[in-house]
């Protein structure tokens, strides 16, 4: 239905164009008069006002339809005393009969009747929807063709209307942004009816389990997050050992060393790095990296658990260093080459250079790379999901499997279950605190970035 | 002549396929101002990295025939390139003071050649440097603040000190006054015929009458080409070439 639906609006946007155009020549040819603006912009204005009714039914219908004629037909369901129903249940064996009335075989009357009542309310619903579609759209361009005279400025209006479009796009992403915010804020609260804040977030006990029966005592659930944390950061700390080194160092080499051609093959390479799925780096650090690590820990007499801090953490490490070589390098490429020639034209070799000038120059860059680093690796899922472990663990050894924040959000949310115990809600509570640390890290990064930058621009 | 500094001979310069200069040979004397004139691309800059191989620094340029400092050849794969440049300091067109503050942009240069062995000694070069820049009595007072705090000329200025610091024996400068005002301008080409008793200078200019005022010698290029070159007076006065000729009057470039 709805193909078909834009099918329609197509022509009816195409036909309003190439009447509006003809339109506008005709009435400033009767008028002897030049239009303000080309023909263009008024078919365009006709167009909008054709299009814009048409995608308002359009969405009401998508949004709505559904909806309302699943609550006529359950309000008028002749429900059938003592029994006991679930409403999405039925409505799904409902919507199964209408579809397809093969399933109609073995169901009682009730449901048969309802069904057929759907499938004509579905009906009339798709009638009325492309009878309004048409009518909005004759509305549409009717008011839009009495402004069709030489003296209107299609043009100005036009580019308001384009305005508002740009407007309305860019907002869409903000909303949605702010949408997701208020309902974690919100959902977390209600974590935090039930659980204290104190607890969650000084307490050293993560047990998240909740009794299932009334009275069952040995199932007290424990909500202290600090060992989630304390892995968080145990595994970002191992990660950043690897990558901030390794980063900074590529990011030198290309920038001051490496030929054009080098730098032009390898720096997508390496940002074809970030791109990598990071289930595949998963895979990597627990199939590769963890049997390593614990061999390693074994070794040199550690004992060290099949996930560990530092297998996930390493991986992580290598998944940000085209982050950070990619930022560092623009950063490095971005001081002067004139400071360059300053110092090489005093006699210091490239290395002085580098050291005293170079690095000093663009090291608050740096640090701003560094920490949009950070809060990827803190927000990173999969990696430590699979390689880190589950298990809270407040441990400083690396060699130990820890936890992580989106690893438990990640096993709060598996499994079906309802949005109203604290383990489930436990997860917005998580992902406030790392939310909050990801975008104070994010605004630190950037501003120091763009301070950078205004200082040699 | 025995007291010849620089001396190049068939000097070409390529950048990718594309050749900037054309055999240029030159002689400059020692403790001398030569001004290299010319229309804008005709190699002046170019002519002028070469002696102390900056143009080292662009991947595409390519530099070929000789160039002796002191009778030793400097474009080969052999040259010791730090000691070159330190021997050669540069002053570039647009100031360029580091991030650092005063004191430690005059202090980079012989802290890095180790000309110093104790803080008093660097205070000693870096004062003397910046009173032989004529700068020391303006920021005796903040030697502290950042490089980039001062004004245009005085930032220049800043630059010549850091360049003397070193105690280098050539000092090349490329337009060291275009984004000069006048004011500062003159202050630096007092300070140029200063400089000239103890260094020879090569400087690049768009100003006929700053090439007149502070040069002893003038080499005039064209189109990557040394047309003339003689005696500062000679050349602005009754030039051989006529297209030195039409330059000096105004007729082109
Ligand atoms: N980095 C470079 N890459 C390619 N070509 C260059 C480069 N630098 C200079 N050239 C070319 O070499 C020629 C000489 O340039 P150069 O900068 O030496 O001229 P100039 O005499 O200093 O000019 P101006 O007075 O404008 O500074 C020009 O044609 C220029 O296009
Ligand atoms: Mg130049």
């Amino acid at each position: 239905m709805f193909f078909w639906s834009l099918v329609l609006i197509a022509v009816g946007i195409f036909s309003s164009f190439i009447y509006g155009r003809s339109r506008i020549k005709l009435n400033s040819k009767k008028q002897g008069t030049k239009s303000k603006s080309l023909p263009n912009y008024y078919a365009q204005y006709v167009l909008m006002w054709c299009l814009f009714p048409a995608l308002i039914v359009y969405f009401s219908w998508a949004i709505f339809q559904e909806q309302i004629i699943q609550n006529i037909v359950i309000s008028n369901f002749e429900f059938i005393e003592g029994a006991v129903y679930n409403e999405g249940l039925l409505l799904a064996e409902i919507r199964n009969v209408a579809n397809n009335p093969s399933f109609a075989d073995g169901k009682s009357i009730e449901i048969i009747n309802a069904a057929s009542h759907y499938s004509s309310l579905k009906q009339i619903s798709q009638i009325s929807f492309y009878t309004s579609i048409i009518i909005m759209m004759l509305l549409g361009a009717l008011y839009a063709s009495q402004k069709l005279k030489p003296e209107f400025h299609a043009q100005h209006t036009i580019e308001k209307y384009i305005q508002y479009i740009l407007i309305f796009c860019s907002s869409v992403a903000i909303f949605t942004t702010l949408g997701i915010v208020f309902s974690l804020i919100f959902e977390s609260l209600r974590f935090f009816a039930e659980v204290s804040i104190s607890e969650f977030l000084f307490s050293t006990e993560w047990y998240p389990f909740i009794p299932i029966r009334e009275g069952q005592t040995a199932a007290e659930g424990s909500f202290g997050a600090v060992p989630i944390f304390a892995g968080t950061f145990l595994v970002m700390v191992v990660a950043m050992c690897v990558a901030a080194p390794l980063g900074l160092l590529t990011a030198i080499y290309l920038a001051e060393y490496a030929s054009q051609r080098v730098r032009k093959t390898v720096k997508p390479l390496l940002e074809i790095l970030a791109g990598i799925p990071t289930i595949v780096y998963g895979f990597f650090a627990f199939v590769s990296v963890a049997p390593f690590v614990k061999a390693f820990g074994q070794s040199i007499g550690i004992d060290a658990s099949p996930t560990s801090a530092l297998a996930a953490g390493m991986v992580m490490g290598v998944m940000i260093i085209p982050f950070i070589s990619s930022l560092s390098d623009d950063v490095i490429n971005s001081v002067p080459q004139s400071l360059r020639e300053a110092s090489l034209g005093i006699g210091a070799n490239k290395a002085e250079t580098i050291k005293k000038v170079i690095l000093p120059a663009a090291l608050p860059g740096i640090v701003g790379a560094f920490l949009l680093a950070i809060s990827r690796a803190i927000g990173e899922t999969m990696i430590v999901v699979v390689a880190a472990g589950t298990a809270p663990n407040l441990t400083g050894n690396p060699f130990e499997n820890v936890t992580t924040v989106t690893v438990q959000i990640v096993v709060a949310l598996i499994g079906d279950q309802e949005f109203d115990n604290p383990r489930t809600l436990s997860a917005f509570a998580l992902g406030l605190v790392l939310f909050v640390i990801t975008l104070f890290l994010n605004i630190i990064a950037l501003q120091i970035v763009k301070r950078y930058r205004e200082r040699y621009e | 002549m025995s007291n010849s500094k620089i001396l190049a001979n068939g000097v070409d310069v390529y950048y990718g396929s594309k050749q900037a200069l054309f055999g240029i040979s030159m002689d400059i004397k020692e403790k001398e101002v030569t001004a290299l004139i010319g229309p804008s691309g005709c190699g002046k800059s170019t002519f002028l990295r070469c002696i102390n191989r900056m143009n080292d620094l662009i991947e595409i340029c390519k530099v070929s025939g000789s160039i002796k400092v002191d009778n030793e050849e400097i474009i080969s794969e052999k040259t010791d390139v730090v000691s070159l440049r330190s021997k050669i300091g540069m002053v570039f067109q647009k100031p360029n003071p580091f991030p650092k503050s005063i004191f430690d942009n005059v202090a980079y240069g012989p802290t890095i050649h180790g000309l110093v062995d104790s803080k008093n000694e660097l205070e000693e070069i870096v004062h003397s440097s910046l009173k032989k820049a004529g700068l020391f009595d303006e920021v005796k007072d903040r030697l502290n603040e950042p490089g980039t705090s001062l004004s245009g000329g005085q930032q220049q200025r800043l630059c010549i000190a850091r360049a003397i610091a070193v105690n280098p024996e050539i000092i090349l400068m490329d337009e060291p006054c275009s984004a000069l005002d006048p004011i500062a301008t003159a202050i630096i080409e007092e300070l140029i015929d200063e400089l000239r008793l103890n260094y020879t200078i090569i400087i690049v200019t768009h100003s006929m009458q700053q090439a007149a005022r502070v040069s002893q010698k003038t080499c005039f290029f064209h189109l990557g080409e040394l047309i003339e070159t003689g005696e500062t007076n000679k050349i602005f006065t009754n030039p051989d070439n006529t297209k030195t000729q039409d330059y000096i009057t105004g007729r082109f470039g």
